[in-house]
């Protein structure tokens, strides 16, 4: 019970980070095709920028000033660089994000050290909330957890509620047409495309000292939320909510269940001091996002909720 | 050409015979004359490591771009067919030394023939992994090849007895028969190993592309709807040739097993996946030897300027943007291009504005390396001092002479690029 509980609580909390960033990247995706390898290196930066600032402003600020910087820095990203790429097709953005993934962390690397950054948690919240079954639950993890509830709700009414929104999802199937009315559709990409580094950003300031800010830190998520957008479907935020809950879930569970394999396969005659009856299941919960993405790819291509194949 | 006499008004299209040896057989003989005349300049030890890493990497990166430059398949993974074939090789060369022990069937196989086992390694991890990544092109190949890939590295780390865990394995090449009477001790016999196996990859891989099937591969790379119209099925040449490419990755997975007597589960990594994409993309993936110069060139980085600059990486991420954006031929497409504007006619007024470029071009590159050399210089306390002149990090005056060079240059090629197109 306890177990479960808190497990259900990690969970939520380490899906909705994945949310955050991945539902920029869902909308990029389905807007662009392109999948942007250099999201989570976004997601990074947010990390480093929140903790520079932090030093002068202090946290509070560094949280709205650091996102913001964050999607200056994607607006230019897109009008400078992916818009030329553009013409060469969909594989060469892809890769140029590729190239771009590489010089953002040798840059990180250069600027802040090779090594962690101390960004801690601001003392404000640096208590514990409430104890469960005896144990303490930090307040800052339920904070992380209403900063992404309000982020979702935001991002929710924003698309759903608001002409701006209209118009985004019109551009996201229609270009064209989008563009005769008189909508600038470039300008429309770039303003998503900012958003959604700025939305990697918050993920990153907020995550960034939850988890470790360093250089590796974007190598470590990015795969894993390329597996929310495709697991979820192109074209899906829906999509991508429900598969970033279904791998945060996913993995704190499994890293929670202490079993081996012989545990479960025991009765086949497997032993538990064998090379594979030793397997724990904790030490699979990083390779399930991407058992989870070849399976999902060889079966259902299209996704949870996608509305078309990529 | 019996076609041509009959019909006199048809202009015959398919290239002379003195055409086809200029362009497909003679560049094998000059590769080929290259790497035997090598030796007999009597290179260093280093200079004999840095060869054979090469001759490892031309034939990864050519393998790559079987999927890549010829058939349209974007992997992020083909390390796993390298390291596979790799660890295939090592174990057969560890049962090699048990043989020389005990006999055996595996007496009678030399050290020299293990790329073989490598090949087909790799070939048979491909027959496994292909089919269901190869039913789509594009994105949904690029997301299964990753996926494979971390599965597979992490699996690497998982079984122990296979992949030796975090330390790997390791094994003695000095076992067994001695194939044309070299022992495989000292570097020098190596290379002649590494000569011998790039020149079947590069030649294996070169006859590949004029096979029907490695055609086949280029139509379904250009169109692949069409391909299926005609008759042929996209998803089974694609892993018809996903196999063949998996294999000679192998194939240089066997060579860098006897060349470095040692095979971790890192080299499955993504890692070493993102490196040969680079190498076969900065090297001109739309050119047979695009890939091949490369290797050439990538390796050469590797080993010489990760010694001089801490920073050579972000060079490299700098040179592959650069080259998506600009140059998409790669760096073989910049050498043909410029053979060919020197030899077509009006050569001085093209030559002058290439020469223009590039000088603004290398203005804005001295720029960028010098912001970061300073940079790094914060952290390494080795001041950079380009020809003598101190630039320490605390001078504004390190970093204005910078962000000069930058964006002077950045505003020459702008403005010449402009004045060209005019």
């Amino acid at each position: 019970m306890e177990t479960i509980a808190f497990a259900l609580l990690n969970g939520l909390i380490y899906g909705l980070l994945l949310f955050m960033l991945s539902s920029g990247l869902t909308l990029i995706f389905s807007m662009m095709g392109v999948l942007n390898f250099a999201h989570a290196s976004f997601y990074m930066l947010g990390a480093y920028f929140a903790f520079t600032l932090g030093n002068f402003t202090g946290f509070w600020v560094a949280l709205f000033l650091a996102p913001i910087l964050v999607g200056l820095a994607g607006a230019a990203v897109e009008r400078w660089g992916l818009r030329p790429v553009h013409a060469n097709g969909h594989v060469a953005e892809l890769l140029f994000t590729f190239g771009l993934a590489y010089v953002i962390e040798e840059i990180v690397k250069i600027t802040w050290g090779k090594v962690a950054v101390p960004y801690q948690v601001p003392s404000a919240l640096d208590f514990p909330l409430f104890e469960l079954f005896g144990s303490q639950y930090p307040a800052y993890r339920i904070f992380m957890l209403l900063i992404s509830i309000l982020m979702l709700v935001g991002l929710w009414y924003l698309l759903k509620r608001t002409r701006i929104g209209l118009i985004i999802q019109a551009a996201l199937t229609h270009p064209h047409m989008v563009s005769h009315l008189g909508h600038n559709v470039p300008r429309i990409f770039m303003l998503v495309f900012a958003a959604g580094c700025a939305l990697a950003g918050l993920a990153g300031v907020i995550g960034g000292n939850y988890l470790v800010t360093e250089p590796s830190m974007a190598f470590a998520i990015g795969p894993i939320v390329f597996v929310v957008v495709v697991v979820g479907g192109m074209g899906s935020l829906e999509g991508a909510f429900i598969a970033s809950l279904l791998i945060g879930f996913l993995q704190t569970f499994a890293i929670s269940i202490d079993a081996n394999f012989a545990d479960f396969f025991g009765w086949l005659g497997l032993q538990a001091t064998s090379e594979v009856g030793r397997i724990t299941i904790a030490s699979l919960a990083p390779m399930l996002p991407f058992l989870l993405l070849v399976l999902m790819l060889m079966l259902r291509p299209r996704g949870l909720m996608g509305e078309r194949e990529f | 050409m019996s076609d041509q006499t009959q019909n006199p008004g048809l202009i015959d299209l398919a290239p002379t015979s003195a055409q086809k040896f200029t362009t497909r057989l003679l560049p094998l003989i000059l590769f080929a004359a290259v790497l035997l005349i090598i030796p007999l300049l009597g290179p260093s030890r280093t200079a004999y490591s840095l060869l054979n890493a090469i001759g490892i990497n031309i034939v990864f990166a050519l393998s790559y771009n079987m999927l890549l430059g010829q058939t349209g398949l974007l992997s992020f993974g083909h390390a796993v067919y390298f390291g596979l074939g790799a660890y295939a090789a090592m174990h057969g060369m560890n049962a090699i030394e048990a043989a020389s022990f005990d006999g055996g069937t595996w007496a009678l196989m030399p050290v020299f023939a293990l790329p073989v086992l490598g090949f087909a390694g790799g070939a048979l991890a491909g027959a496994v992994i292909g089919w269901p990544s190869c039913r789509n092109a594009g994105v949904p190949f690029a997301m299964i090849s990753l996926g494979i890939a971390e599965l597979i590295a992490a699996a690497g780390f998982m079984f122990v007895s296979i992949f030796g865990g975090e330390e790997g394995i390791s094994a003695d090449r000095m076992n067994g028969i001695e194939a044309f009477g070299l022992s495989l001790g000292p570097i020098s016999e190596v290379y002649w190993f590494i000569v011998f196996w790039t020149l079947i990859g590069v030649v294996g891989m070169y006859a590949f592309t004029r096979t029907p099937l490695g055609k086949m591969g280029q139509a379904v790379r250009d169109n692949p709807e069409r391909v299926q119209f005609v008759g042929y099925d996209p998803q089974r040449v694609r892993y018809l040739v996903f196999i063949a490419s998996g294999g000679f990755a192998g194939l240089a997975g066997g060579m860098s097993a006897v060349n470095y007597e040692i095979i971790t589960p890192e080299s499955l990594s993504l890692l070493p996946s993102g490196f040969v994409l680079l190498m076969a993309y900065i090297g001109g993936i739309r050119y047979f030897a695009g890939p091949l110069l490369g290797a050439i060139v990538l390796t050469w980085m590797q080993s010489n300027l990760s010694d001089f600059s801490e920073a050579w990486l972000l060079y490299l991420g700098l040179m592959f943007i650069a080259i998506v954006m600009y140059a998409p031929g790669g760096l073989f497409g910049m050498v043909l291009g410029f053979a060919r504007g020197i030899i077509q006619p009006d050569a001085a007024p093209r030559l002058t504005r290439w020469g223009a470029l590039s000088a603004a071009a290398m203005v804005t590159f001295a720029g960028v390396i010098l912001l970061t050399e300073v940079a790094v210089s914060r952290t390494s306390g080795h001041v950079f001092a380009p020809g003598g002149l101190p630039l320490p990090p605390s001078s504004p005056l390190s970093w204005a002479l910078g962000l000069a060079l930058l964006i002077g240059g950045g505003w020459a090629i702008r403005h010449l690029s402009q004045r060209f197109a005019s």
